[in-house]
């Protein structure tokens, strides 16, 4: 039942959002998420979609519109990169903090300067502290089951918090594949219909109101805390994160049983990790360029494996903790990078292995940083390196660049 | 969210709250003349309720109320950051009896907008149990002059159906009086301090109103709270026209006015009667028209007074008082004089 098309990963976006009963998008141009919202015109143009779209003046407004329009009870999407999301990251943390359902696409791609309009992942790393759940995806047909996954995620009684899906710059998002997908009502039926707004209960009007801008039921968005209640708020804010982690595993089981694809459990997607003496971390599209080198090691008997994180807001810590306390060494894979500090991932794999008794070896790996290509030959460079490492049982370099000339 | 204490108006158990803000039943058009202020507070009720924490004498609550007179039914209020934003929901309280958003400083226009358009959609596909739902924009100067203004302009240029009221109290109060692009010319602010050699802010107020009539949305008016009736008529119009209304009001703040908080509405009377600030409306049919006592003014220039009349009672104009900055003083008339002679050109109902 389900229909092939050969789509690019923004194209694929599109399509995932126009199925959703979108209510409101609001975005605004930047390579290489334009076609996201170029597609998505189309289609509003065509009047194939209910939705009201939005072409703000800036990031900064697209993010602003979708805060009032999630407040207000629409379900909404917006997509941006790189300097847009930059711009945007200050209401990024209010749509968070006022819980708003809204999902995003970042096609991630380097930040200024120098300007480069080129794929890694220094956008994504900008926003991880944004209180948003923040999924990666490796290839385009993933790119699509996962917009419609987000919304489902985000509007989860349990979780509501808005959600990135985060797809490469150019490598998927500019890339023909051909995807499977469902038909509409497939696609609907799995969100439920329109976006319900979740309700909660007010002491003043004693009873539960639907958590929105309601006439009916007035309720004060956005008030001013000062330091007797903004902590509170805050923890109660990092409290939902925790519940996501299980949402999204549920979510990645309903899509199996719907299409008979599945990434992982959902949070992380591993390929031969459990008897392996190194693992290697990755996101992104770079994680299937190592999943086949790493198949080749395997074919000729060297345990290798791969561990891959597809949710990396919240970060899976007791996952990876368990999957990777056996391992002799572990290559963290960062495409971005915090200068003066390591790459945000292989942070959070440091901190995710601190409390064992024994840790494995590890090493940050920077690669892929402006677009620059990932080839199998530098990842089996990286894999002879660490095997050496193992051999010597140390780790002279903490941070090593892949493919960087001298 | 829990909000514990709200006084017992204006939502009854299961009586729909919007309900209170119209003259019912089925009021609608303008308010009748013969209405006294009196009337209309005992008719309707205001969107903010007592218990805020703006400063005694600040104007801004009376904007809101007065707006809020005038509002047509359910409305959702939109605030930027500023004074009126922070002083009226400190947690747990709230003084707003809508329902109502603060999202940042300098983007009420564009959440406004996203607002808007979530409500097209839900009534597009039968999810809005109203017939229309109003939106309503309250912003001070600086989220509309400096930072919000793009946004203001993005959200003028789409024609999306929102209310903007400017409440313009000339300076960035809330961060503690400093200047901003709608402070006039040798206003003393914190960052345009009066020193020895410079008197005061140097350049001029930034004409806002006529940059939103430039625009070319469907209404344009300037108001103030001391002419309430003309206020409130204006703030229907706005509501009523199909596409964006803006309402640039000015409003009067005693601690950057440096006045006595017993005659806010007397300085911002004063504003009025020496054409420092003129009443007027925009239209794209009407073009400008002078209103209320501005009009009043025009048909009788004898009753326009001396801009020191404005000046005098205020401590941030101190220094123009003073005999070495007499020459100030005139310069600031003149510049008075242009605007008003302008004004007088532009309105179409204007003795000629
Ligand atoms: C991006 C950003 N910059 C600065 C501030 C600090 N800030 C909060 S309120 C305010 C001034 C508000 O002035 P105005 O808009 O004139 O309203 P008022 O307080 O005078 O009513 C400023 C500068 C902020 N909240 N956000
Ligand atoms: S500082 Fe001025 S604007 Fe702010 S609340 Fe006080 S009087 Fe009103």
């Amino acid at each position: 039942m389900q229909e092939i098309l050969n789509v690019n990963g923004d194209e694929a976006v599109a399509y995932a959002v126009k199925q959703s009963l979108v209510d409101v998008v609001s975005a605004y141009p930047i390579t290489p998420q334009t076609i996201i919202v170029e597609k998505f015109s189309e289609f509003v143009a065509d009047g194939l979609v209910h939705t009201e779209f939005v072409p703000v003046e800036s990031e900064h407004s697209a993010m602003s519109a979708c805060v009032g329009a999630a407040a207000a009870g629409a379900r909404t999407f917006t997509a941006t990169s790189s300097q847009g999301l930059a711009l945007m990251v200050e209401i990024v943390y209010i749509a968070s903090a006022l819980r708003l359902p809204i999902v995003m696409a970042v096609a991630n791609r380097a930040l200024s300067a120098p300007i480069n309009i080129h794929n890694d992942h220094s956008d994504a790393y900008l926003m991880r502290d944004a209180g948003w759940v923040q999924l990666f995806t490796e290839n385009v047909q993933e790119t699509y089951d996962t917009t419609i996954q987000a919304f489902k995620i985000a509007e989860d009684e349990r979780v509501l918090l808005p959600v990135a899906v985060n797809l490469d710059g150019f490598f998927l998002s500019h890339t023909l594949e051909n995807i499977r997908v469902l038909p509409d009502d497939a696609v609907t039926e799995f969100l439920g219909g329109y976006r319900k707004v979740a309700k909660l209960r007010v002491d003043y009007y004693d009873e539960q109101v639907p958590h929105m801008l309601n006439p009916a039921r007035p309720l004060t968005f956005g008030s001013l805390d000062l330091y007797d209640y903004y902590f509170e708020h805050k923890v109660q804010q990092i409290e939902a994160m925790k519940n996501v982690p299980a949402v999204v595993r549920e979510v990645n089981e309903k899509w199996f049983a719907l299409t008979g694809r599945k990434y992982g459990d959902g949070v992380i997607d591993a390929y031969g990790v459990e008897d392996a003496e190194i693992v290697i971390v990755a996101m992104g599209s770079g994680a299937g360029t190592v999943r086949s080198v790493v198949k080749k090691y395997r074919e000729k008997g060297e345990k290798l494996g791969l561990l891959r994180i597809r949710m990396f807001r919240p970060f899976p810590y007791e996952e990876v903790k368990g999957l990777l306390k056996d391992a002799k060494a572990v290559a963290v894979m960062d495409k971005g990078i915090g200068p003066g500090s390591f790459g945000a991932l292989y942070q959070d794999v440091v901190s995710s292995l601190y409390d064992l008794g024994s840790h494995p070896l590890t090493v940050d790996y920077v690669y892929g940083l402006g677009g620059r290509d990932l080839t199998p030959e530098l990842v089996a460079k990286m894999i002879e390196q660490v095997k050496e490492d193992v051999k010597t049982g140390q780790v002279k370099e903490k941070i090593r660049y892949l493919g960087v000339r001298g | 969210m829990v909000v514990k204490t709200l006084p017992e108006f204006p939502v009854k158990k299961g009586e729909p709250a919007y309900k209170i803000w119209i003259f019912e039943p089925g009021w609608k058009g303008e308010i009748p003349l013969n209405f006294n202020l009196r009337q209309v507070a005992e008719q309707k009720r205001s969107a903010l309720l007592p218990g805020h924490r703006l400063c005694a004498g600040c104007a801004a609550p009376i904007v809101v109320k007065l707006a809020s007179f005038a509002f047509r039914g359910p409305t959702i209020v939109v605030n930027a950051t500023g004074c009126l934003e922070v002083a009226t929901t400190v947690f747990p309280y709230t003084s707003w009896a809508v329902p109502w958003i603060h999202n940042a400083f300098e983007n009420a226009a564009s959440t406004a907008a996203g607002v808007e358009s979530a409500i097209k959609a839900l009534k597009k596909t039968g999810r809005l149990p109203y017939e229309h739902v109003d939106v309503v924009v309250f912003a001070g100067d600086g989220g509309t002059f400096d930072i919000g203004f793009q946004a203001l302009s993005g959200m003028a240029e789409r024609g999306h159906d929102v209310l903007y009221i400017l409440y313009d109290n000339e300076a960035y109060m809330n961060t503690g009086i400093q200047r901003s692009g709608g402070t006039p010319k040798y206003a003393a602010t914190t960052t345009s301090p009066a020193g020895e050699v410079i008197p005061g802010k140097p350049e001029s107020k930034k004409p806002i109103a006529d940059i939103m009539v430039a625009h070319r949305i469907p209404y344009v008016a300037t108001a103030t709270p001391a002419h309430w009736m003309d206020f409130m008529k204006k703030v229907r119009k706005g509501l009523e026209v199909n596409g964006p209304g803006f309402i640039h009001s000015l409003s009067s703040c005693d601690r950057g006015w440096r006045h006595d908080n017993a005659i806010s509405i007397e300085v911002l009377r004063r504003a009025v009667d020496t054409c420092y600030f003129p009443l007027w409306e925009w239209t794209p049919e009407t073009g400008y028209m002078l209103t209320d006592r501005s009009l009043v003014i025009a048909r009788n220039p004898s009753l326009k007074q001396p801009i020191e009349r404005f000046v005098e009672v205020q401590g941030r104009f101190r220094h123009l008082m003073k005999p070495e900055n007499k020459e100030k003083l005139k310069e600031l008339q003149e510049y008075v004089d242009k605007v008003w002679e302008d004004l007088l050109k532009r309105a179409s109902n204007a003795p000629k």
